[in-house]
């Protein structure tokens, strides 16, 4: 951004210079969030800078599911009830937030900090793939799923996953893919459809007969 | 923000809209190394996809890791070599040739290659394999060097002053030459054993990373694939 404008007091220009690095910020948001601040009393102010040392300062990576937590071991990783031989794999900690929301799942996580992708310079050695493998080590782990996202990255990264974790004998498994809720069977492309069609279920009856569905 | 190659426009930079979402239609057709119908829109700031169809899927590119790796190496360095929106048909059929060849064998050593060698004269940068960059001399049957930064070969005299040289061996000159001039159906029956086609690959990188002046992220990824294929799980 341009430092031209004298009519900018620095700090002001300063802060909106901060906001402007953030992802999804551009150089109107950042002027606009800056004036905003402005205008708020400086009690609250104070507790957002505050709040934001604060993130940086006690929040921390779980040192066995590298989500991110402020106690080490997480809440999860600590909680007994879980299932420990299920270790479901994503790649952000906000992936962890929709899984948990569903309450359809019982097992650990494990986050790795990203995708491979090989076209930004990002590989294995920059995951927290090393960590993963540390915990077939001292969990009886039967089961691993991976739950990368469907696109180019996350398919690389599963298939690295696979490779890795084949030989240990342990039970690999993927997010099933094909059409979403709301889709259109017209519009799907082909390898969407086959998928869909390769991975279908049978249906059961149900109703007047008492049986489940 | 996709990056597209097309037959009459050249490099392109579009955007898509929503393709994040479960509910996108287009998201399917839109994935990497697919060839597409799109209608494009005239934006303001940018170029949009308003519709696509797929016409050739991909997906065996996409389903194998030693395949997605060198299909994405193919993909950066035509990024990387070829200016924007500069029409060039012969790329453009270079990188659809390539990635056909990819998904339909296996062996995938001189497909890659020739692309490099393709590329490299599309963009610019065809290296001299008959003259000496140095002193202009037709390079002799018995010692040749490759100089990267000179942009080609050299005689021994000029050598040791032409920083980077590398010798080359006779079979290697041979199939470089071969890879520049002849079409690629007569370079695949060309029998390649495991050492010349490391000293192809190595003479052919080295150079690449001298005129991008850069490294080709992704062909680091191709090399770690190589290496972990050769160790056993508990050494990787």
């Amino acid at each position: 951004m341009n430092e031209s404008s004298s009519a900018i007091a620095a700090p002001l220009a300063r802060l909106v210079e901060e906001f402007y690095k953030l992802p999804g910020i551009g150089p109107k948001s950042a002027q606009r969030l800056a004036y905003y601040l402005l205008r708020m009393p400086p009690a609250e102010a104070q507790a957002l800078a505050a709040a934001i040392i604060e993130v940086k300062e006690r929040v921390v990576l779980c040192s066995i599911c590298q989500n991110v937590t402020e106690a080490d071991p997480c809440r999860v990783c600590s909680d007994v009830t879980r299932d420990r031989t299920v270790i479901c794999v994503v790649e952000e900690p906000l992936d962890i937030l929709a899984i948990e929301r569903t309450h359809a799942f019982r097992g650990l996580h494990h986050v790795l900090h990203g995708t491979i992708s090989p076209m930004d310079g990002i590989g294995p050695e920059d995951l927290k793939i090393r960590e993963l493998l540390e915990r077939f080590r001292g969990d009886d782990v039967r089961e691993v799923i991976l739950a990368t996202n469907p696109n180019l990255e996350g398919e690389a990264t599963a298939m690295y996953l696979t490779r890795l974790i084949t030989p240990l004998g342990i039970k690999l498994t993927r997010l099933a893919r094909g059409l979403p809720a709301g889709g259109d069977i017209e519009y799907a492309d082909d390898d969407t459809l086959t998928r869909a069609l390769e991975g279908r279920q049978e249906v059961q009856q149900d109703g007047a007969d008492g049986r489940e569905s | 923000m996709l990056t597209l190659m097309t037959p009459s426009m050249g490099k392109l930079d579009a955007k898509a809209r929503g393709v994040r979402k479960t509910t996108s239609r287009m998201s399917g057709h839109l994935q990497p190394f697919n060839r597409c119908m799109l209608q494009l829109a005239q934006g303001r700031m940018a170029d949009v996809v308003a519709g696509c169809d797929t016409l050739e899927s991909f997906q065996p590119l996409r389903d194998d890791l030693d395949r997605l790796s060198e299909a994405v190496y193919v993909a950066e360095l035509t990024d990387r070599m070829l200016p924007e929106r500069a029409p060039n048909y012969q790329s453009y059929r270079l990188l659809l040739d390539t990635l056909r060849r990819l998904k339909e064998s296996d062996q995938h050593g001189t497909t890659l290659r020739f692309f490099e060698m393709r590329l490299l004269g599309e963009g610019g940068y065809r290296p001299e394999l008959d003259q000496c960059v140095g002193c202009g001399k037709e390079i002799e049957a018995d010692k040749h060097f490759f100089a990267p930064r000179g942009g080609g070969v050299v005689c021994p005299a000029c050598a040791p002053d032409s920083g980077g040289a590398r010798s080359l061996s006779l079979n290697a000159i041979k199939v470089l030459r071969q890879l520049q001039r002849e079409p690629y159906n007569k370079n695949a029956r060309l029998q390649i054993d495991a050492a010349l086609a490391q000293e192809l690959e190595r003479h052919l990188r080295s150079y690449i990373v001298c005129v991008l002046e850069r490294d080709v992220n992704s062909a680091a990824f191709i090399d770690q694939l190589r290496r972990e294929s050769q160790l056993t799980p508990a050494e990787v």
